[in-house]
């Protein structure tokens, strides 16, 4: 049997970051008490009409020119009728055959090499309601809250080859829309979210496979995961000789495996018709040129030039440039300190290891970049060392102190003053005889032990290249 | 002094003291006692003498618009309480904070509106005072208003008889006296044809230029507001205090109204009248065409000129209007699910089963026609042979009508091809109905303003004039309806109901 090529397409929904709801003025609020950010707007109460948020377009037009769309000199919204307790209209206002973006794409880099993922379209739509169900059975409930929440949906072009290739695209997506401020795209809390549709053929055909369709992955990792065990799923199934039936799949994280949730005869006919109460709206050359204004330099170009104006590996640039308050967060601090490289490996070690561990964005922290840069400063000029700093940066987060205040209250200053080692270190030397013997019978190691010492007996604060001079120096002397 | 007078003699006789705003209330209260045992146009009173409904009265309601207006209600014009302390009603179709809502239908009863239709805010701010909801065709899909879910309402020239629809209960309250002016809602005629059978003022204003926030929606691009009153003066007057922008309706228009009052100059000479022989087909009966034809001449004496028009589309619009309102109506119509309020079907054995048991017996049969209609239509494989051809027929239509005024300033037409039928005479032929609609339809389908006004009475059954207007051109279409109205002399018609009652 031939070889097989994997083909998949992603569905990304990500909720715009707007204050007030896409039709009504109703707070985005999360964890409100169920039913408490609603009005009759929301709610689908009998004679309420609907009045688009010009943010939510706003914001949706950003996105749209930030993934390469092009945006139509006008649009309108259609209704997509389906009954179901999470729609209170029964109909959700969308978007049909006249979306505000088309014909995108974005890179990605796979395997040292940069591919080209097109973007079929995207285009505004509302949220839906939350359903919970009783635990006895007798019940479900409805939280109308999240009604109405601006989402803009996103549709790639079947052009992605592996689950790898799926998770990257939708960690660039992330990165583009985070840094013109769309959405914050957290997967895990749902303002950013996935399904995918996954299909075989045999290498070099053209037509495509029976495909599947997969939800629920709700993290990057379940995307790569649930796409990688579908593809093996579907491999399975074609090596013994059988078919791919056209589903929807559920991925389960806690088993590992897709289950049916719904096969293609359950489809709905949604019966999409323009939305009589929102009228068309007309986007001008001048309102598009507007909101391309907005738009900031992108993830991809913004690691080129990493690369080239501050002289990072691809590596570093990379990591630094997977959001833009981190990308910023450097920039500003490789701004004030000598050396470029040794800002990225501050932040990339400690600071992203601080972040880990605290589960905190960049800017949450209490060190800002400019606290950050006077720290790899003082190292820099020989204030402190290397040693001292890393300590210092726990305190600095910690505390929210600047360097200079700590190194003042702690008294860490470096001591630098030879005559000062000199005399701790004639005491060390004196106290330890036997490492000197060692060291003068050739024994390198000895002369460690004795730098050391002087380390203790000055509580790290002692310069270790001077402390290494002067040793040998009165060693030598002495000899 | 009753409400057949006119809102001008009513403000007048407040102003010097001759009446105060509760002896109007109550003259409403008892006209109302007194006749709608025999008329019954209304669904709800406000006030506790209310006989059919008790439970959903709200007294409070008389006092509180009495006294204050809504607060927030704002874009009303210059003389902002014109209409202060003028008893109304409104069409069952609007939102009344607080008090029951049931569009004319089994499946909204018990509904309590949180908030009042943008229409009766601004009602309010100028100070009128609601007497209660009026009965109409359920979710306004009928000309009769039989096809109300709780009963018939008759035409007080003769009890026997529809009071057309689907506003009949706005018709038939401002007829019978029991209100100076109501306001109903027009998708295809369902202001104007009514006011035809019940020998009243009937105003569909542009779409757009009243607010349908708080419209419980039939057909979002056809429905607009507006009033039923005894003159067109009055007409004027109530469309002043509702008609502009509001944020809260999207399609609602970015005009400023002008002073309809200050049109009303009972000047008519070198105005231009368009004729078009669409309009008086073989289904307009011959007494309708000889009476509309004898107020096209008193027109004609008064100094317009008349000329024929053509609107060739014409005869493609019924079609065309039974594919677009039933589609936008079975999504409009979806949400009546019994999830969330109004009824709820009990004993259902899953999700579906209750959506199913909800919406079978809520719904009565004109609805359930009309939802399968529209959901027929937007269905996948048939959306381009029916809705979207549809749209295509309305762009003709409209195109017509532009034609038209580019050589004439009003079209006059019958409003309807018949005087009131009886009840029940055409309940069992739903097409038939429809034909009541033919000669007001197109105006929706083209987003016009237009109006009918009394022209004679045919074996003592009133008769309907159309005059339809350019785009937000009430303020012609007021003068010509005001001209004819004052020269011909008929206004106010007032039905011989036993048992009148006075201040």
């Amino acid at each position: 049997m031939a070889a097989l090529e994997t083909v998949i397409g992603l569905e990304v929904h990500v909720e715009l970051g707007t204050k007030t709801k896409i039709f009504c003025s109703c707070a985005v609020a999360f964890g409100a008490p169920p039913n408490s950010r609603v009005c009759p707007v929301c709610m689908g109460s009998p004679g309420a009409l609907p009045v688009l948020n010009e943010q939510a377009l706003a914001l949706g037009i950003r996105a749209a020119l930030a993934l390469g769309c092009s945006v139509p000199a006008q649009s309108k919204f259609d209704r997509k009728n389906y009954f179901y307790p999470d729609s209170p209209k029964a109909y959700q206002i969308s978007q049909y055959d006249e979306p505000i973006g088309q014909h995108g794409f974005i890179e990605i880099e796979i395997a040292g090499e940069k591919k080209r993922i097109g973007v079929t379209r995207v285009h505004l739509e509302e949220d839906a309601g939350k359903l919970s169900h009783s635990p006895y059975g007798e019940a479900s409930f409805v939280d109308l809250n999240r009604v109405g929440i601006p989402l803009l949906e996103i549709v790639s072009e079947p052009d992605l080859r592996s689950a790898e290739e799926a998770r990257l695209y939708l960690e660039e997506i992330r990165s583009i829309l985070q840094y013109c401020l769309v959405s914050e795209c957290k997967m895990e809390e749902g303002s950013l979210r996935c399904d995918a549709n996954i299909s075989l053929r045999p290498m070099g055909q053209r037509e495509f496979g029976t495909k599947t369709e997969i939800k629920n992955m709700n993290s990057f990792r379940n995307v790569q995961r649930g796409l990688e065990y579908e593809q093996a799923r579907q491999a399975g199934l074609l090596a013994r000789g059988e078919r791919v039936v056209q589903q929807t799949l559920r991925w389960d994280e806690a088993t590992g495996a897709t289950l049916a949730m719904r096969s293609k005869e359950d489809a709905h006919d949604y019966r999409y018709f323009p939305d009589p109460d929102l009228p068309r709206f007309a986007l001008s050359a001048a309102y598009i040129a507007a909101r391309s204004q907005e738009i900031p330099e992108l993830p991809a170009k913004r690691r080129e030039r990493f690369e080239r104006e501050y002289g990072l590996p691809a590596y570093d640039a990379g990591v630094l440039t997977a959001s833009r308050g981190l990308a910023e967060f450097f920039e500003q601090t490789a701004q004030r300190v000598r050396d470029p490289k040794t800002a990225s490996n501050w932040i990339m070690g400690e600071l992203l290891a601080h972040l880990k561990a605290a589960t905190l964005e960049i800017a949450e922290i209490q060190v800002t970049p400019f606290a950050l840069a006077e720290l790899i400063s003082l190292i820099e000029d020989g204030t402190i060392s290397a040693k001292i700093a890393k300590t210092l940066l726990k305190d600095m987060l910690d505390s929210g102190k600047d360097a200079k205040t700590l190194i003042a209250e702690q008294g860490l200053v470096q001591i630098s003053d030879e005559g000062e080692l000199r005399e701790i270190a004639l005491r060390v030397l004196a106290a330890n005889s036997k490492s000197v013997d060692d060291y003068r019978a050739g024994k390198e190691k000895a002369l460690g032990a004795l730098i050391g010492q002087v380390m203790k007996e000055t509580r790290g604060k002692a310069n270790p290249q001077i402390v290494n001079r002067v040793i040998v120096q009165l060693i030598t002397d002495k000899g | 002094m009753d409400f057949f007078s006119g809102i001008e003699e009513l403000r007048a006789g407040l102003a010097k003291r001759e009446v105060t705003a509760t002896e109007l209330a109550d003259l409403s209260l008892r006209r109302i006692a007194a006749l709608d045992d025999r008329v019954h146009a209304f669904l709800r009173v406000s006030a506790n003498r209310d006989h059919r409904v008790a439970n959903m009265d709200n007294p409070a309601a008389v006092t509180a618009a009495a006294n204050k207006p809504a607060a927030g209600a704002a874009n009303t014009p210059a003389g902002a309480r014109m209409l202060d302390g003028i008893p109304y009603a409104l069409k069952d179709n609007m939102c009344t904070q607080g008090i029951e809502t049931t569009c004319g239908s089994r499946i909204l009863q018990g509904y309590i509106p949180p908030y009042s239709a943008t229409a009766v805010e601004r009602l309010n701010a100028a100070g009128a005072v609601l007497m209660g909801k009026l009965n109409m065709d359920e979710f306004a899909m009928g000309s009769s208003t039989e096809n109300s879910g709780f009963f018939s309402t008759r035409n007080p020239w003769d009890l026997e008889r529809v009071p057309g629809g689907s506003s009949g209960g706005a018709a038939a309250a401002v007829a019978a006296g029991m209100v100076p002016f109501a306001l109903g809602s027009d998708t295809g005629g369902s202001i104007r044809q009514p006011a035809a059978f019940c020998g009243v003022v009937g105003l569909k204003p542009s779409y757009g230029l009243v607010s349908r926030y708080g419209l419980v929606a039939f057909a979002s691009s056809l429905d607009q507001i507006g009033p039923l009153t005894h003159s067109v003066a009055d007409a004027a007057i109530v469309l002043q205090a509702i008609a502009g922008r509001d944020r809260r309706d999207s399609t609602s228009a970015d005009i400023q109204p002008p002073d309809y009052r200050a049109a009303l100059t009972g000047d008519v000479r070198g105005l231009r009248i368009g004729i078009a022989s669409e309009y008086f087909g073989p289904s307009v009966e011959v007494g309708v065409r000889e009476t509309v034809t004898k107020a096209i001449a008193l027109l004609e004496q008064l100094g317009a000129t008349v000329s024929s028009v053509s609107l060739p589309a014409t005869e493609y619009a019924l079609a065309a209007y039974y594919l677009i309102a039933p589609a936008e109506a079975s999504s409009n119509l979806a949400r009546y699910d019994g999830v969330r309020y109004g009824l709820r079907a009990g004993a259902a054995e899953n999700l579906l089963d209750m959506y199913e048991k909800t919406r079978s017996s809520g719904f009565g049969p004109e609805v359930k026609r009309r939802i399968l209609i529209g959901t027929y239509a937007l269905s996948a494989g048939y959306y381009d042979a029916y809705y979207k051809r549809a749209q295509q027929v309305r762009t003709l239509i409209r195109q017509d009508f532009s034609n038209a005024f580019a050589s004439v300033d009003v079209i006059v037409s019958p409003t309807a091809p018949t005087t009131a039928f009886r009840l029940g005479e055409k309940v069992q032929d739903p097409l038939t109905m429809y034909l009541s609609d033919i000669c007001t339809i197109p105006v929706n389908m083209a987003g016009l303003p237009a109006i009918s006004v009394p022209c004679g009475m045919i074996a003592g059954l009133p008769v309907g004039l159309q005059l339809i207007g350019r785009m937000f051109d009430e303020e012609t279409l007021l003068r010509v309806a005001h001209a004819y109205e004052q020269a011909a002399g008929m206004a106010p018609l007032r039905p011989d109901l036993a048992g009148e009652v006075e201040v």
